[in-house]
């Protein structure tokens, strides 16, 4: 076909047709059009943009580079208005035609929207496209007080999760009497309802709205039973319409969907439909996982090859955080094996039909859901389904058959990854995700992928970690060079090796690496800093910065406190807030400020804004608390006082605690110290962020000083041997816990450590001194402000002849 | 031409914003010479002269989006470029041609 071929629609399906399509042949002509504004994304993913705000462009399927590279014309923000069928030419809506060999619909679908009164109020949304998201992020964020989700299926719950994580209260309002009917049977949704409560997620059911109450904006449901709920911001999540509007118009045969037959050929020649608005054997697919099996069929197809698609079985993963749910196929069989343990929220089904597996509803736990799943698709005979169950949760990654599902995101299957080893010629990881893009959408199979490749690569799993990745150096290999060269500065680094020069992304590595080999006595250069280290201050959104303080140990005295607050009213400082360390922050501080700022505080620095040692948060230990049994305070601050002012790979931050009620919550901090009768627990790793994790102990020790001293040379043993940007939390499980132990707790190994950190230590200096000697006359100004010290006038200076 | 600074009154590997013709520019001066960019991050208005610098590109200060310091393309995602100006240097003295309009989306 020399006209080529023209795919409508730029979601996932589109996008697949159009990878499986190149993949295939790379010569024929492609055209994409996208309605939307933006190229192919992955709407799977939106949900994460509403929890956590992140940029939608994030979601990019691929580059705008792929499109380039790969020979595939796009067109974005571009729809089709008409197509001549006889001629194969189609029109788009800026009048420009578009001959076509052939023409693959991948229109989507529109999110289903009842016809009842209020549906079109101001505050109610749909929970499509990126916009939606935007919209129905910020009324959470921004004051809506109570948000009603119409809906308890996948998409609505995920959708009811991200307004929780905003604050704002949420209803989950569904039509039947169990949530996610379509997937999960009764006994997983009533586990499921309290895991929802968990996360202050409300469910009601057996509710069936009637009208949205104005008479402007929404303020409420009104249900058919005549009760109401308040809600200012509702979200619609009921289901999907297969958009057919263009296919009708061709006069191709609809019913829900543009009607396909095996080979995704629809009723007219030349005229295929793939994805959300096909339907195939009566069904319309609503999931991701079918599109990608569709996509191939659909590729074949249109270069002529022989593919039958002949269903899938749905399976989907609920995105929420803190819930784990898979499930896969039908959720009743004539013969189940069920695992239970209502108290702790897990539920693991396996449905049989007539001796074959069927369908698998995993919750709470959901260990071997790969190979449950497989096993599903494959349709496997089973006689002991009990059995199948339990040693499920046994096999690793590496136990699954070559057609299990690793990535759902992107439907790449095991064989895929180890093909890719064994004939692709990848070596790790990451080369191998970039080949089969497999644990690129939402990240959740990485560790999978990482397992089977190294089995698949023979147990050689590591690739360097490079420090600088244009250059590919790795930080064992430019330490080396800069003890061997003796290379005392960034630029030094970079003129000997090329590293810092490229994308300058490593220098802030680079300079932390200098400063720590050389234990502070290197040459500094400010440029290699992010601007956070430039002026001691932490940057806002805004461009202003914000000021912490050091308050040792989070004490500090009513002389400190009327400093603070006459320096936020004379500065006009917008917000004061308590920091979670127990620290007093100045926020939206302007740059210029910072110098005159630090001069009327007469405090030192928090060092709050720098991959440094933060705060040693303390409980109030055995001056005042009835229950204290170790001296919290005393040790934090000496903890805080020896480390002050010491950079370190990731942020460090402590705390002390002065009995086992931990209230400084010492056991999640990076290094955290907890009074235990008879001694000091001292622990190191812990995480309370993203992710949470029990700091290891490192040791348990009967005196304070020698708490201070496992602490101190743990420090040291992080700062000299962990990547840069590592937390202490990912460090210790890379080098193993025995290992640092013996490091740390060796007597001749430990003493040296702390000899070297005791040289770094003596040659820091409070930034904030850089007031009274900066290193720069501009270093806390732009060009037209005058720096202080100096004349204003001189430095705007006088044109000098040839303005324009 | 517009008059902007002094040579000194920059760091080396660094930037500094000033207001030229009405329009905020960031203004950098690097080991290969002088660049001038609208001082906005097309993103989300990062302060661009707040950035790190290297041999051939800014990368903004909030959320890591690099560009190109000699034409502003963007080199990361697939935000809009960001306008870009000539400088030249006469003696001790720095001087920036403001270009006519953001470029934008192109």
């Amino acid at each position: 076909m020399s006209a080529g071929i023209v795919i409508v629609g730029g979601g996932i399906a589109g996008q697949a047709v159009c990878e499986e399509v190149r993949r295939r042949d790379a010569q024929i002509p492609i055209t994409l059009v996208c309605a939307e504004p933006t190229a192919p994304y992955d709407r799977v993913r939106l949900s994460e943009i509403l929890v956590s705000g992140e940029d939608p462009q994030t979601l990019r399927l691929r580059p705008s580079e792929w499109y380039d590279d790969h020979d595939v014309e796009l067109l974005v923000g571009r729809t089709v208005t008409w197509v001549d069928m006889e001629r194969r030419v189609l029109g788009l809506d800026d009048a420009e035609e578009l001959a076509y060999g052939q023409l693959v619909l991948a229109t989507g679908s529109q999110p289903l929207m009842p016809p009842i009164p209020g549906i079109d109020l101001e505050g109610v949304h749909p929970f499509r496209g990126p916009g939606d998201c935007e919209a129905i992020r910020s009324a959470a964020a921004g004051g809506a007080e109570h948000a009603a989700v119409i809906g308890g299926g996948l998409l609505g719950l995920e959708a009811a999760r991200g307004i929780a994580a905003q604050g704002c209260a949420v209803t989950v309002v569904h039509l039947v009497d169990r949530l996610m009917e379509r997937q999960l049977d009764a006994g997983a949704s009533a586990l499921l309802q309290p895991a929802l409560a968990g996360l202050d997620i409300d469910v009601e059911l057996e509710r069936s709205t009637q009208q949205i109450i104005g008479p402007q904006r929404a303020h409420g449901l009104r249900f058919t039973t005549g009760e109401e709920l308040a809600a200012d911001l509702v979200v619609v999540s009921i289901g999907i319409r297969p958009e057919v509007s263009l296919a009708r118009a061709m006069g191709i045969v609809c019913d829900r969907g543009v009607i396909v037959d095996d080979a995704m050929r629809t009723s007219v020649p030349g005229v295929l439909a793939v994805g959300e608005c096909a339907q195939h054997r009566g069904i319309v697919y609503g999931l991701v996982t079918p599109i990608y099996d569709q996509a191939r069929v659909a590729a074949a197809t249109l270069l002529e090859q022989d593919a039958a698609y002949v269903g899938s079985v749905m399976s989907a993963k609920l995105k929420v955080a803190g819930i784990d749910l898979v499930c896969a196929g039908e959720a009743v069989g004539d013969h189940e094996a069920v695992v239970t343990d209502a108290s702790s929220g897990v539920y693991r089904k396996l449905a049989v039909r007539d001796g074959r597996v069927i369908g698998t509803v995993l919750l709470g736990d959901t260990r071997g859901a790969e190979s449950l799943v497989a096993a599903v698709r494959a349709g496997e005979p089973v006689s002991d389904p009990l059995k199948t169950l339990s040693e499920a949760s046994l096999a690793g990654p590496a136990d699954l058959p070559d057609t299990a599902q690793i990535c759902d995101c992107n439907g790449v299957c095991k064989g895929a990854l180890v093909e890719a080893v064994t004939d692709g010629g990848c070596a790790t990881p990451r080369e191998v995700m970039a080949v089969t893009r497999a644990g690129t959408g939402c990240g959740s199979c990485k560790p999978a992928v990482v397992e089977i490749v190294a089995a698949a690569a023979g147990g050689l799993s590591d690739e360097p970690a490079y420090l600088c990745p244009c250059r590919k150096q790795t930080r064992e290999q430019l330490a080396a060079r800069i003890r061997e060269d003796g290379l005392e500065s960034v630029s030094d680094v970079a003129a000997a090796c090329g590293t810092g020069r490229d994308c300058g992304a490593c220098k802030p590595a680079l300079a932390y690496l200098v400063s720590e080999i050389w234990a502070n006595s290197h040459r500094e250069e400010r440029d290699a800093r992010f601007i956070n280290d430039r002026v001691h201050a932490n940057i806002q959104r805004d461009g202003t910065f914000s000021v912490v303080p050091r308050m040792y140990g989070g004490v500090t005295t009513p002389d400190e406190l009327r400093r603070i607050a006459d320096v936020a009213d004379k500065y006009h400082v917008p917000l004061v807030k308590v920091t979670g360390g127990q620290r007093l922050d100045l926020l939206g501080v302007r740059k210029q400020d910072l110098p005159e700022i630090w001069r009327d505080l007469g405090m030192r620095s928090g060092h709050a804004y720098s991959k440094a040692v933060r705060t040693v948060k303390t409980c109030v230990g055995t001056d005042f608390c009835r229950y204290g049994i170790g001296d919290s305070i005393r040790l934090g601050v000496e903890m805080e006082k020896l480390w002050e002012g010491l950079h370190t790979p990731h942020k460090v931050k402590s705390g002390v605690s002065g009995c086992p009620r931990n209230c400084a919550e010492a056991t999640v901090k990076d290094i955290g110290c907890v009074a235990v009768e008879g001694g000091w627990q001292v622990r190191a790793g812990g995480a309370a962020g993203g992710n949470v994790r029990e700091g290891d102990i490192i040791a348990t020790v009967k005196t304070r000083a020698e708490a201070l001293r496992v602490a101190t040379t743990f420090l040291q043993y992080y700062r000299e041997n962990a990547e840069y940007k590592e937390r202490t939390y990912d460090f210790i499980p890379r080098i193993g816990l025995e290992k640092v132990r013996e490091v740390v707790l060796g007597a001749e190994t430990g003493a040296a450590l702390r000899e070297r950190l005791r040289i770094a230590k003596a040659a820091t200096r409070d930034p904030w001194l850089e007031r009274d000697d900066p290193y720069h006359p501009r270093q806390f100004s732009d060009l037209d402000d005058p720096p202080p010290g100096a004349g204003g006038p001189e430095l705007v200076g006088p044109p000098a002849g040839g303005q324009r | 031409m517009n008059y902007a600074c002094r040579v000194g009154d920059v760091p080396l590997g660094e930037g500094r914003a000033v207001t030229l013709c009405d329009r905020r520019i960031a203004l950098f001066r690097t080991p290969n010479g002088w660049y001038a960019l609208d001082a906005a991050c097309p993103h989300r208005g990062g302060p661009l002269a707040d950035g790190i610098v290297s041999d051939r590109t800014v990368i903004c200060p909030l959320h890591e989006r690099r560009f190109d310091l000699a034409t502003g393309a963007a080199l990361t995602s697939n935000d809009d470029d960001v306008a870009s100006h000539d400088v030249e240097v006469r003696g001790d003295r720095v001087y920036v041609a403001i270009a006519g309009r953001a470029r934008g989306a192109a």
